[in-house]
């Protein structure tokens, strides 16, 4: 949210400080060969990261200098080693401390320096004990003068001069030098060098395009290699972007959306309608969500119900029917619809009591509910896409011809069928499609034409024929966007970086 | 679907070939089978119980195939290789006969009374002088597996059991006993059980205890005793060891018990068709009779083999083909159902043998003929069908908002229909009695107890699975909770509901009432009491105390927003502040909610295919009018021109509100440069101008500004076919012309004579500040010192843009020919020690 953009706020200082920006740029000009960061500082008297500021805002006004990056090593005292640089060493300070008439070890020893000096100054022979003096040891000077070459050493590095290496070594053994890396420019000329600079400015104003100073001025050229910044926005979930599309190409074919707004179904709708049999498989407990409260549906068109009860329990309209005792209790219990169909037979059934049939194309995408073992591909409920025609003398020809232009603006175009099972179609097909990626066929969706035993005690005319379709959406969904594990895709488990990454769904491509 | 194991090469020695994977697979195919898994034994066990177990285990291939849940017929091998063979014309499908028995009496099976009470039907029948292998018997006893776990439904509506006809002695009794009085030695066992112990002892056992239930709690147990006394079996649970089958068993007396007898009947013909191919008279089978309690007796099995009469055109109309009689005959024959032209026209009778019970219906046959033809074989064609879309209203509706909900930032959400009782109710702070929620008899987990009443505690679920998601996060969804609903045939119904969170380190309620104010400007309710939207305090447990508000539309409640309840962030596992908004959607459906999905115009009977002829297969061009008589009077006199900016003083266009081909007509007609006195007229000109190169492109108009083609073609009068693209004003006369174009020439002469209205527009100023400490009273006391001729200022109010500044946002009216935007701009922007920013929030023609 940055609606409070234009609320200005200060800008931080990109240009390095003017001075020594100057001064390095009157160097570069003298030296032929080009001059070393490092060096600058010191003659210009600043610390380096000044001059490492200035060559870098430099760089960024394009070719004024060329700058090589290097990196030397030389040695350095530690802060031990800088103490003893200016006070003298320990065993000096310890030489120096002592008076003509000596000193208690124990007095020695309180000093800061005692300790570490007393044992140096010893085994330089600087001093003596006298360990039978009363009151104590007592310590004595031994020789008249010393030297300290230590601290010469020191004082030596501190001014940038080498030391032989064995004594490099043992002021490092002692921590009193470290050798430290440097990191410097190499600073020469660039093609468009000069000592005076032109401010360059980073973004066109108003106020510019006002006053056309525009035109005289630089700009800083922009980094292309950055990423934009990010738009603050909303985003549609993938799945409902697949369902968007399913919609469209149902509404291209001139089909209308069934009101498929009622999860609640009672088993007569979802399974007895459709010629589904009481004992069927689908209708147990395993499979099926079934409700205590509401548990029973109540309300049924009477004289259809009859109907119904007769081609499942004794045929008719030319079928054996499946000869079993219909119960009644079977068909009123209420369930979580298991497909749309329910909606489908609704439709259909309300189509039957038209004065005058008319054709009708039919589709709906929308939840059903499975009782089923839940995993990485399955979920109790999901989205069923069906699609459904009605009219007179519709063949099974037909009914591949429609599957063929569905699956073609899916951007599936081979297909194949194989004979398949299923209580309310006769023929059933199961649609395969030629994956190129898995180089064999896999199934895409399940078809067929509605059973005269489903359609005739509707009340539909006889030489009408029901053909019909469905699939899932997650399936082509979790394929389209490459998603292995559904509840990343479906429910509150959602990956919503996922969500924001996903592109536009274009299925036929 | 049934999956069925065999042993390849047991398989390709029956079906006389060997065939490669892809082969059978492409044979299953076209079949409608599936092949589909190629294992073994070894591989079975290694995968289920890891490798050491399997070393051993026989590494035969086996073929599992899919065969589909009604086709009994192909559960084994011998089935399938017959179903396959018959297929492929290499065998004619066998005749099953049932015969007496040549020795000694035929075989009884005396149903008691008592059984009715828990499992009243039984069929039986014997299977004589069969010779079993390993092979055979194995399959003899998977088919009874198969036939248990599919048709017999778990042996619930029918129960199998096999025995060595020459260890027991009929006449045998099915009788009902209470579980007490029954006494044997059940298969595989060493001692005898009462039935009672053996319902214990079953309790543990990985197969039998799905079966107990059955039974378990009738005060009867069915039992098959033979004349001597000897159990059988227990149906539906175990047989008796005695009478167990082996290897070197001769003779089978097959008993099925059942709850269901056309299921019974079916079972035992399945059994018997399979299994007699052993016999040493293949494919007979010895009859047995049933005698009822009634004394009524029935000889099984049935057997019975039912013949159809079909024409061939219904095949061929059914499938899309046009095959001869003859050779849809043959193509039914090839899936076991012996078929014959009966010479009458192009019937055919179809018999449909014993092992096909499937084929209930004359579909059933033509799907056979399809199979057999090859699916892939059919032409594709398109069907007719003419149809006009629609689409269901509250989908239509929730797609349209869906986009501009995204639009206004919030990302959307998917959630589970199904949820706790805990998600909708303790969570939220509320009682699962006051939901109206439907509950689910038999959820598996308790995440499928209910259906959700709120989208509320999906959203927030999917907040807390994304606690590490950068905020603010801002997420919606439009979906259906489901309500109790007496009314409705289930009682219960779905609602479309939209629910907003906004979850962040600040509650932001400001947030979520402006996606509410957004929402509701998408749907065209304007902020009033009546006759729009606003909210009101309201007290819910799920938000803080003082932070919920009710929404109202037109007086009536939809919703609620505001801060959720501590309570509730807790209970979903969240820390931030979050607010929420959750409404209806169904009440801004409005008229369109009834939309009838049917067509409105009836069909043609029969459709006529009429070419589209030249020239009226395209909207025609428009040319230039014929004459420069327009509705405005003749645009070449002052009169005319002066009558087209009168009509242009509160009109961007001539037609509707986006340039059209009655702007380019009129535009055409205008000769020149309009003088700069008609200063409407001169915009208007300007502006069509500036579309010359895409003129053509511009929409078409509707009929009443048109200028009219001085001579409509005469040629269209006299066409009598049916001008599928002619459209109105084509066919109008001449006659009809002038006078409309009179009367329209009056309409603007009236209208000119009316005093021109002042154009006035309302426009609202977001003023912003420098920063915080800017005095905003002092501002508006500077803005409101800006005084202009037709300048007025209105209400204004202090709105928060962050950081803790605000902005100051202020109405005004103004006549447009006075007071222009950019002098306001500019004058207000003067206050520079103040102001930093002017910008037009909204502007709105009055």
């Amino acid at each position: 949210m940055d609606q409070h953009c234009n609320i200005t706020k200060p800008r931080i200082p990109i240009m390095a400080d003017a001075g020594s920006v100057e001064a390095l740029l009157q160097l570069v000009e003298k030296a032929d060969g080009g001059v070393d960061s490092l060096d600058v500082a010191s003659r210009i008297g600043v610390d380096h990261q000044v001059i490492v500021g200035a060559v870098k805002s430099l760089q960024s006004l394009g070719d004024v200098i060329s700058a090589e990056q290097r990196s030397s090593k030389h040695w350095e005292l530690t802060e031990e080693g800088t103490e003893l640089a200016e006070q003298g060493s320990h065993e000096a300070r310890v030489f120096s401390s002592i008076p003509p008439e000596g000193l208690p070890q124990s007095e020695l020893m309180k000093l800061s320096f005692g300790k570490i000096g007393f044992s140096k100054a010893m085994s330089n022979k600087w001093i003596r004990v006298d360990k039978s003096h009363e009151g104590g040891p007592r310590i004595f000077t031994s020789v008249e003068s010393i030297q300290d070459q230590v601290r010469e050493k020191l004082l030596l590095v501190q001014r940038g001069a080498a030391l032989e290496e064995k004594d490099k070594n043992e002021l490092k053994k002692r921590k009193l030098l470290a050798e430290v890396t440097v990191k410097s420019y190499w600073i020469t000329r660039g093609s468009s060098f000069s000592t005076t600079l032109t401010k360059q400015e980073t973004e066109l104003t108003a106020e510019m395009i006002a006053t056309g100073s525009w035109k005289d001025r630089k700009f800083k050229p922009y980094n292309f290699e950055a990423m934009g910044v990010a738009p603050d926005c909303g985003h549609l979930h993938p799945l409902m972007k697949v369902r968007t599309q399913f919609r469209q190409i149902f509404l291209e074919m001139g089909f209308s959306e069934m009101p498929t707004n009622n999860f609640i179904e009672s088993s007569f709708w979802n399974f007895d309608s459709l010629f589904q049999p009481q004992q069927h498989p689908a209708r147990d407990q395993h499979d099926t969500f079934f409700l205590s409260d509401p548990a029973l549906a109540h309300d049924f068109p009477q004289d259809y119900l009859e109907r119904v009860k007769r081609v499942h329990s004794e045929g008719g309209y030319g079928s054996q029917g499946y000869k079993y005792d219909w119960k009644m209790e079977e068909a009123q219990k209420n369930i979580l619809r298991t497909h749309t169909t329910a909606v489908s037979a609704r439709m259909l059934y309300k189509l039957a009591q038209q004065e005058k049939f008319t054709p009708v194309k039919y589709f709906s995408i929308d939840r059903v509910f499975r009782n089923e073992t839940l995993d990485a591909t399955h979920l109790a409920e999901f989205h069923q896409i069906e699609g459904v025609v009605a009219d007179y003398g519709l063949t099974l020809g037909d009914l591949m011809g429609v599957l063929h232009q569905f699956f073609t603006k899916l951007g599936i175009t081979k297909l194949r069928f194989k004979p398949a099972y299923n209580p309310y179609t006769e023929p059933s097909m199961e649609v395969f499609s030629y994956h190129e990626g898995l180089k064999k066929w896999v199934e895409v969706g399940n078809s067929g034409v509605f059973r005269p035993e489903m359609l005739l005690p509707m009340g539909l005319p006889e030489d009408v024929s029901v053909i019909a379709w469905g699939l899932s959406l997650e399936r082509p969904t979790m394929i389209k966007y490459g998603i292995n594990n559904i509840r990343e895709l479906v429910g509150h488990k959602v990956n919503l970086q996922m969500v924001y990454d996903s592109p536009i769904c274009r299925l036929d491509s | 679907m049934p999956t069925v194991g065999v042993k390849r090469d047991l398989l390709f020695n029956a079906l006389g070939r060997t065939y490669t994977d892809e082969e059978f697979d492409e044979l299953c195919f076209e079949f409608g089978l599936e092949l589909d898994e190629i294992t073994s034994e070894k591989e079975i066990i290694s995968r289920e119980q890891g490798d050491s177990k399997a070393s051993g285990a026989s590494d035969v291939i086996l073929y599992k195939i899919d065969v589909p849940a009604n086709r009994y017929d192909l559960l084994c091998l011998e089935g399938l290789v017959r179903g396959l063979q018959v297929f492929k014309n290499k065998l004619e499908a066998p005749r099953y006969t049932r015969v007496s028995p040549t020795t000694g009496e035929v075989q009884r099976l005396i149903i008691t009374k008592e059984t009715a009470a828990v499992r009243p039907h039984a069929v039986a029948a014997v299977l004589r002088n069969i010779t079993f292998t390993k092979e055979r018997y194995d399959s003899f006893i998977e088919l009874q597996e198969k036939l248990h776990q599919n048709i017999c439904r778990k042996r619930s509506l029918v129960a199998i059991g096999t025995h060595d006809l020459d260890t027991i002695s009929g006449p045998f009794t099915y009788t009902a006993r209470p579980p007490g009085d029954i006494s044997f030695k059940p298969l595989n066992q060493t001692k005898e059980y009462t039935a009672t112990q053996l319902m214990s002892l079953y309790k543990t056992d990985s197969h039998l205890r799905h079966y107990l239930h059955i039974i378990e709690d009738k005060p009867v147990y069915p039992i098959i005793y033979d004349s001597n006394g000897v159990v059988l079996s227990m149906p539906p649970i175990i047989n008796g060891d005695h009478s167990k089958i082996s290897l070197t068993t001769k003779n089978v007396f097959i008993e099925c018990t059942a709850t269901d007898l056309t299921k019974a009947k079916t079972v035992l013909d399945v059994m018997v068709t399979m299994f007699s191919q052993y016999c040493s008279r293949p494919f007979t089978v010895e009859e047995a009779e049933v005698v009822y309690p009634d004394g009524k007796t029935c000889i099984y099995p049935e057997l019975a083999y039912r013949k159809e009469k079909l024409s061939g055109e219904f095949i061929n109309r059914k499938v899309g083909i046009s095959e001869p009689t003859e050779k849809i005959a043959q193509l039914l024959t090839r899936m076991c159902l012996l078929s014959q032209p009966t010479g009458a026209g192009d019937e055919i009778e179809v018999e449909i043998p014993p092992t096909r019970p499937d084929v209930i219906h004359a579909c059933d046959i033509m799907e056979d003929a399809a199979v057999a033809y090859g699916f892939n074989n059919i032409i594709r064609t398109t069907p007719r069908t003419y149809t006009v879309a629609n689409q269901f209203p509250i989908n239509k509706l929730t797609e349209l908002l869906r986009q501009d909900l995204a639009a206004a930032g919030f990302t959307e959400a998917l959630n589970f229909a199904l949820c706790s009782q805990e998600d909708i109710a303790d969570k939220l702070c509320k009682k699962i009695s006051d939901t109206r929620a439907v509950h689910i008899s038999n959820p598996k987990t308790a995440e499928f107890q209910v259906a959700r009443t709120t989208l509320l505690p999906g959203l927030l679920k999917t907040v807390a699975a994304n606690r590490k998601m950068p905020l603010p996060l801002k997420l919606f969804e439009i979906s259906d909770v489901v309500l109790k609903d007496e009314s409705k045939d289930v009682g219960a119904r779905n609602s479309r509901r939209f629910c907003a969170v906004y979850y962040n380190k600040s509650p932001g309620f400001e947030v979520i009432h402006g996606l509410l104010d957004r929402t509701m400007q998408l749907l065209e309710v304007k902020p009033a009491r009546e006759q729009g939207y606003h909210i009101q305090a309201a007290d819910d447990s799920t938000f803080f105390p003082g932070r919920c508000a009710e929404i109202f539309v037109h007086g009536k409640s939809v919703g609620r927003l505001g801060v959720l309840h501590p309570d509730v962030i807790g209970r979903f596992e969240l820390s931030m502040p979050c607010s929420a908004l959750e409404m209806d959607i169904e009440p801004f459906l409005g008229h369109t909610a009834e939309t009838l999905l049917t067509h409105d115009v009836p069909m043609r009977e029969t459709i006529k295919h009429i070419p589209p002829r030249q020239g009226h297969s395209q909207q025609p061009l428009p040319g230039p009018p014929a004459s420069t008589k327009t509705v405005f009077g003749d645009l070449k006199t002052p009169e005319g021109l002066k009558a087209l900016n009168d009509f242009l003083v509160d009109k961007s266009y001539v037609e509707g509100f986006v340039a059209s081909q009655a702007d380019v007509a009129v535009f055409d007609a205008v000769p020149s440069t309009p003088p700069q006195t008609l200063q409407h007229l001169r915009r208007w000109y300007n502006h069509i101008k500036s579309f010359q190169t895409d003129r053509a492109r511009l929409p078409t108009t509707k009929t009443q500004f048109v200028l009219l083609n001085a001579c409509p073609s005469s040629d269209h009068a006299s066409d009598e076919d049916i001008d599928l693209f002619g459209s109105e004003d084509e066919a109008e006369s001449a006659e009809m012309a002038r006078i409309k174009e009179q009367r329209l020439a009056e309409y603007a002469a009236k209208k000119s004579k009316k005093p021109a209205l002042i154009a006035k527009s309302s426009i609202l100023l977001d003023v912003k500040p420098w920063d915080d400490e800017t005095d905003m009273s002092k501002l508006e006391q500077c803005v409101r010192s800006v005084r202009m001729d037709g300048l007025l200022w209105g209400q204004s109010k202090l709105l928060p843009v962050g950081y803790g500044i605000k902005k100051l946002q202020i109405a005004c009216v103004v006549e447009d020919d006075k007071v222009g935007t950019d002098v306001l701009e500019e004058a207000i922007t003067a206050f520079e020690e103040h102001v930093q920013s002017v910008d037009v929030a909204a502007f709105n023609k009055i």
